[in-house]
């Protein structure tokens, strides 16, 4: 049997796998994006917060995943269910690249129209919302299209605490020494990263400024 | 030479701009803008004219001195009411680049709250006002020519008419046919309008037609006040040698004379 017999023949499971690999990402994305953005807002605003804030999300980057995974175990509410664990995890890797794109976005704005706003009576509000982010704003989708292809990847080891998604299949084929398993689990999560690629890629070269 | 207090816009009382506490980029200025008139800041590049200009709208806050916008100094004043109160033309890097042209016109009526349909009549207003075409009104900036996102520039500034203009070398960067057609517009709504406009230029041609008054400005430091004909038949070295730079001495000096 190979690895197109074998998912044709497992499909409902295999659509339900990549059904939860894209939910464990969709929401650790959404909530990194919630978290990240106005993370990078806030540094660009106050530069003396830029080192501690991305200072720690580069520490937790160079977390390995498995240890990450381990650490959160015992944290209270998270700790109970294997997706909110994965969740967690995920959102945590996906803060950098939003964080810092954010941040290189706004302070990647030309300073003279930054200048001709402030100098027409702008609030520091009104120049963020109105001519800072949406300037930023192709900045910031290609951070999140980092997170999200990063996310895909680290997903497959949520499978290893039981969070399911399409790391189960890799998991069970390395258990089995079988190579279609582990493809049945490998291609599906390479489609998914690839989709958020390109559809990611084509947002973020309609917002560029024209 | 002083003013009646009711006649004058702008003030400045003494004022140095210091950079970061150390090198002095404003020394111990001192001048007043009379409502209406078009007062020109003339210097070679980094003379301190934009320094100047931006310490008007509170862009700069003075190091020392202070700087008085309707009897009210700069520090006392709301920031955001004054700036508001004030137009601001720069070279054309300073259009909004994601709005067309009527929303880069219509930002401070937007910003005021104006209702929607009067912000429309006024940007209409002001894209005939400044000779734009209104099928234009749609584009974006880099769909422009350098002349028309000068005039939009310009629009911009007068949107929710303010009665203090602050231009930065606004025409700089345009050809010079452009430039004279524009300088010609430029005086010619000044007429109408009456505005108090501070014009910022190395340009001593440009400062001769537009200036009600020149100010000369070297190394941080007011040098010279004059009308365009004092400036042109000055004496003092400073004022002399930028005319004489200019190639003024051997045609228009002459051509001047009766």
């Amino acid at each position: 049997m190979n690895v197109w017999q074998f998912m044709l023949h497992h499909h409902a499971e295999v659509a339900e796998l990549t059904l939860q690999h894209l939910w464990l990402v969709a929401v650790s994305t959404a909530l990194a994006v919630l978290i990240g953005i106005p993370l990078g807002i806030l540094i660009a605003r106050r530069p003396v917060l830029n080192k501690p804030i991305l200072g720690s999300a580069n520490i937790i980057q160079t977390i390995p995943s498995l240890a990450l995974f381990g650490f959160l175990l015992p944290a209270p509410w998270i700790g109970e269910r294997a997706d909110r664990l994965a969740i967690l995890a995920l959102t945590l890797y996906a803060l950098l690249p939003l964080i810092r794109n954010t941040y290189t976005g706004i302070k990647g704005v030309d300073p003279a129209v930054v200048e001709a706003g402030r100098g027409m009576g702008m609030t520091d509000s009104q120049l963020l919302w109105q001519v800072q982010l949406p300037l930023a704003l192709s900045v910031i989708v290609a951070g999140v299209r980092v997170a999200a292809v990063i996310s895909v990847g680290l997903a497959t080891i949520a499978a290893a605490i039981g969070a399911g998604g399409l790391g189960e299949y890799i998991f069970r084929g390395l258990a089995m020494v079988n190579n279609q398993v582990i493809l049945a689990g490998a291609i599906p999560a390479a489609g998914l990263a690839i989709l958020a690629d390109v559809s990611l890629g084509w947002l973020e070269r309609r917002l560029s400024p024209r | 030479m002083t003013d009646p207090a009711d006649n004058v816009a702008v003030e400045f009382r003494n004022v140095s701009y210091h950079l970061n506490g150390t090198r002095e980029l404003l020394h111990n200025v001192s001048i007043t803008v009379r409502r209406g008139e078009t007062l020109v800041l003339l210097g070679r590049s980094g003379s301190g004219k934009t320094t100047t200009l931006k310490l008007i709208n509170h862009l700069l806050e003075p190091s020392e001195g202070e700087i008085l916008v309707n009897g009210q100094s700069t520090r006392e004043w709301d920031v955001i009411r004054l700036r508001r109160m004030i137009g601001y033309v720069i070279q054309e890097v300073g259009l909004f680049p994601h709005f067309n042209v009527a929303r880069n016109i219509g930002l401070v009526p937007q910003i005021e709250d104006w209702p929607v349909s009067r912000i429309q009549q006024r940007v209409e207003e002001l894209m005939q006002l400044v000779g734009l075409d209104r099928q234009l009104a749609s584009r974006y900036p880099r769909e422009l020519s350098g002349g028309q996102r000068q005039r939009v520039g310009v629009a911009r500034a007068l949107a929710a008419d303010p009665p203090i203009l602050l231009m930065d070398e606004p025409f700089g960067a345009l050809d010079p046919i452009t430039r004279a057609e524009l300088q010609r517009e430029f005086l010619a709504l000044q007429k109408r309008l009456q505005k108090t406009v501070v014009f910022v230029t190395h340009d001593l041609r440009e400062a001769l037609l537009l200036g009600t008054r020149i100010a000369l400005i070297e190394s941080g430091r007011l040098v010279a006040l004059h009308t365009p004909e004092e400036f042109l038949y000055s004496k003092e070295a400073m004022v002399a040698a930028y005319v004489d730079a200019f190639g003024f001495e051997s045609d228009l000096r002459k051509r001047g004379q009766p």
